[in-house]
This record gives structure tokens, C-alpha cells and sequence, in this order.
């Protein structure tokens, strides 16, 4: 047996040294592939995601096809390499899971019936876990989304609140959500203040529950300002005469 | 009267608040309530009390009446397939290509055959059915001589200007022939190779920097010099 080890610290710091409402260090990068429609990488800490978007485009196989609006195709998977053991590449149970609540979450921002009989095919490809890989593929996505022009209401930001012996903490890591109480992602459509994705593994009274929300909006809010950032940045970066 | 918070020209993202009370709206922008949103990823158009946002990015998405260059991808009994970079496969009929036609004694590749590049229009398109083509009118049909040029779709108005301005621009500069479809693909004759490819170069140059300010006159500066050090 592993000893548990020490998550939250004496002076209240958590096992990397953040505190507890503190987000590990992000990094955002739109259009890295040159193929995709749209496409970006984000970072959170060790957690490392690549998004791909392609479309609208024709549909295949044929009989998939909406007659009112766009059907969104999603495939969340992580890279063999991911995880400190091999992880078969094979779509998992929960690899299937998480490409339908992550799909979910972006119908509700798409507008899909702009494009009737096409498809949106998003891929979300986790090359570094370490926890928060829905949150991270989701914000990856939505960013790859608007850099492929797609009409959205607006941009997708996520993150996991954690219960960490009895601590509320903010973006949880691999360590935290093995050894914590709970584990809570959020994704929210920020300016227009609406939850799209919501899970909670783990057990929280009501007024946890609460504090949880506020403290997955606050970081919600300032992923979302990194992601403005990051799409403003790929139009700057060209050089001025 | 209602405010508007961006300036024109200004980057927005999807999501971003645009207006607030009562503004006129225009493309890619959505009302919730009260407020104005952008629905894309593009630069913000003011106008009095107007406000829309011309797309940076996405592909091509047919409307009626757009003159497109299309490549044949297939070709059946009585009509051809054509690819013009959409999310549909358009068609070009027949008896929209050619006066008079027997499908038992004549076949269709004799006139247009697979990767054959036409100029031609979309005369029909809405939500239920793909895009009809025609090459019966002024300047459209079968593309025999010059190259084809991909560009970005979203960057289609950038290369055509205000009132024709850039294209006039590139055409009395470099003396070629330019015709733009709106898909994006832009097919060009020049008088020589080298005139040719700064012509290229200066269409992938619009591509490239079609979101910063003063962009005809460093395209105009830019053939200049590239003439200049091509004839050396």
C-alpha cells in the first residue's frame, strides 16, 4: 500500500506549491496545424491537449446527415504516450463518454443550423495527462472552433474544483483527484453567464457545493480572458512594416 | 439611440459585446435581449449606428448569384460534379453548359473532363438542395490557359477592395488578367512567368495581411520592388 501523500501543506499550500485558489500555469497557442480548419494547444500545467477542427464540410458516411443543421462529430482521445503506463489506443469507456458530454457542450455554443447537411468534426488529442483533460480538450476545442470561423455564441472555458482533505481547491491535478473527496468540472459560456457542462465525482454538501461553482466561475473567467488572448495574439504576431 | 462599445476595424472573438439598446445589426452578430454579441472571430464594422463583423476566417459557404472557379471531379450521363471548396458538391447540368445535347450519342467528357478548372455561376442554392451551376453567360465557362490561385475565402473581398480598388490596383500594376471567385480560388494570365509570380506573391501577401491597416499601398510599394529586382 502508497501512503497517501501530503496534498494540502501546514501553511495551506497545496503539493505543487499553489494555493487553493490558484490555477497552474496555462499556455495557449491558436492555428499550430496547418491542415485543420482550425486548430489549438493549451496547457495547464503538465496537461497538455491539441485540438483539431474540420468544416463545415460534407458529411460521410451519407445517412449521418441532419436536414436542418450541422451535425457536430466529436472524438476526445488520449495519445498512447499520455500516461506514465502505456494507455491502449483504443477508445476506452470513458474516452467514449467524455467525446459525448464534450460534444454536448459545444452544440450548445455552435450554431449548427446555419450549415444544414454538413458536419463539424472536432478531434481532441490529449498528449500529456494530468488531470483536468475534459476541461483542458474543451477549452482547446473551443478555441480551434473559432479559429476555424465557425459561428459560436461564445467561446467554451472549463475547469475542475477538487475537494482536497476538506479544502475546496481550484484545477485539480492528477494527484489531487486520486487522493481528493471530489472532483467537479465546470464549463461555462462566460459573457452570456450559462453552464454547459457540469459533473461531480465525489461527494459535497449543498454550501460546498456553492462555493464550488463560484470558485470554478472565477477561473472560468480568467481562462477566458487568456483565451481572447491567445485569439487576439495570432493576429498580431504578424510583423509590422 | 444605443451604445456601441467597439471601434471599426477592431478584433472581436465570438462572444464578445458589441452593442447595447438599439443598434442596427448586421452580419454575424447576435441579440440576447438587450445586447449585441459577435457570433465569430473577425473585425468589427461600424457605421453610425450600425454594427456587423466581417469573418478573419472559415470556409466558403455558396450563395446564389456568386461567380466561383470550380474543378470537375466527376462527370455522369448529363451532368458534371464540381468541387468550389464548399461543404456541398456542386452541379453543372447539360443544358447549362452546352446548346444542344444527345446523352446517346455524345458524351460529356468530350467537353469537360475531370480536373478541368470552369468559371462559372451559382444559379441556384438554398438550405435543401446543393448548388446549381451555369457557364452560359459573359466570362464563364471552361478555363484553358493561366494558373489558379487557392486563397483563403474569408480573404475574397480583401483582394477585390473597396469599389474594386486593390484588383484594379494589381491589374493596371502588373498588366494580367485576374478573375476572383468568390469560393476563393483565383485564376490569372500574365504576360511572362515573372510577372506571374509577383503577382502570386502579392495575392499570398493580401492573404496574409488582410486585418492590417494600409494594405493597398503596401501592395502597391511591394510590386514595385519585386518588378524592380525581377527584371534585374
Amino acid at each position: 500500500m502508497i501512503e497517501k501523500p501530503v496534498l494540502i501543506k501546514e501553511d495551506g499550500t497545496r503539493h505543487d506549491g499553489r494555493k487553493s485558489e490558484e490555477l497552474r500555469p496555462i499556455r495557449m497557442e491558436v492555428g499550430v496545424l496547418k491542415n485543420a480548419d482550425g486548430s489549438a494547444l493549451v496547457e495547464f500545467g503538465r496537461t497538455k491537449v491539441i485540438a483539431a477542427v474540420y468544416g463545415p464540410r460534407e458529411i460521410h458516411p451519407k445517412h449521418m446527415t441532419l436536414p436542418d443543421r450541422a451535425l457536430i462529430r466529436c472524438r476526445y482521445h488520449m495519445a498512447p504516450f499520455s500516461t506514465s503506463e502505456r494507455k491502449s489506443p483504443a477508445p476506452s469507456r470513458r474516452e467514449v463518454e467524455l467525446s459525448k458530454v464534450i460534444r454536448e457542450a459545444l452544440e450548445a455554443t455552435v450554431f449548427t443550423d446555419l450549415y444544414p447537411r454538413t458536419t463539424i468534426d472536432v478531434f481532441i488529442e490529449v498528449l500529456q495527462a494530468d488531470g483536468g483533460t475534459r476541461t483542458t480538450g474543451l477549452t482547446a476545442a473551443s478555441l480551434a472552433l473559432a479559429d476555424a470561423g465557425i459561428p459560436m455564441r461564445d467561446l467554451v472555458a472549463a475547469v475542475a474544483v477538487g475537494k482536497v482533505n476538506g479544502v475546496l481547491v481550484l484545477d485539480i491535478d492528477e494527484l489531487e483527484d486520486e487522493y481528493g473527496e471530489a472532483d467537479m468540472p465546470v464549463a461555462m459560456m462566460p459573457s452570456l453567464g450559462k453552464i454547459v457542462l457540469l459533473q461531480l465525482n465525489g461527494v459535497l454538501t449543498p454550501e460546498e457545493f456553492k462555493k464550488a461553482l463560484e470558485l470554478a466561475k472565477k477561473g472560468i473567467n480568467e481562462i477566458y480572458r487568456l483565451q481572447k488572448e491567445a485569439l487576439t495574439k495570432k493576429y498580431l504576431s504578424y510583423p509590422e512594416e | 439611440m444605443g451604445k456601441i462599445y467597439v471601434a471599426n476595424r477592431q478584433l472581436v472573438r465570438p462572444g464578445d459585446l458589441l452593442a447595447e439598446g438599439d443598434v442596427e445589426v448586421g452580419d454575424y452578430t447576435y441579440r440576447v435581449g438587450d445586447k449585441v454579441y459577435s457570433l465569430i472571430l473577425g473585425l468589427a464594422s461600424v457605421d453610425d449606428n450600425r454594427v456587423a463583423v466581417i469573418p478573419l476566417e472559415g470556409t466558403y459557404f455558396p450563395k446564389e448569384g456568386d461567380i466561383v472557379i470550380g474543378m470537375i471531379i466527376n462527370v455522369g450521363i448529363t451532368n458534371w460534379v464540381v468541387d468550389i471548396r464548399g461543404p456541398y458538391k456542386a452541379v453543372l447540368n447539360a443544358s447549362e453548359a452546352l446548346e444542344s445535347f444527345n446523352p446517346i450519342t455524345d458524351d460529356l467528357r468530350n467537353y469537360l473532363d475531370i480536373g478541368d478548372y470552369i468559371v462559372a455561376k451559382i444559379i441556384i442554392f438554398d438550405r435543401s438542395r446543393g448548388p446549381i451551376l451555369t457557364i452560359k453567360g459573359k466570362g464563364l465557362g471552361k478555363i484553358t490557359e493561366g494558373i489558379i490561385v487557392d486563397i483563403k475565402p474569408s480573404r475574397v473581398p480583401k483582394v477585390i477592395g473597396k469599389k474594386k480598388s486593390m484588383i484594379t490596383t494589381l491589374i493596371e500594376l502588373t498588366g494580367c488578367n485576374i478573375i476572383v471567385g468568390q469560393n476563393g480560388r483565383i485564376w490569372i494570365r500574365c504576360p511572362s512567368k515573372k510577372v506571374e509570380n509577383v503577382l502570386v506573391r502579392a495575392i499570398k501577401k493580401i492573404e496574409a495581411e488582410a486585418h492590417i491597416p494600409g494594405l493597398t499601398e503596401r501592395i502597391k510599394r511591394f510590386i514595385d520592388e519585386e518588378l524592380r529586382s525581377e527584371e534585374k
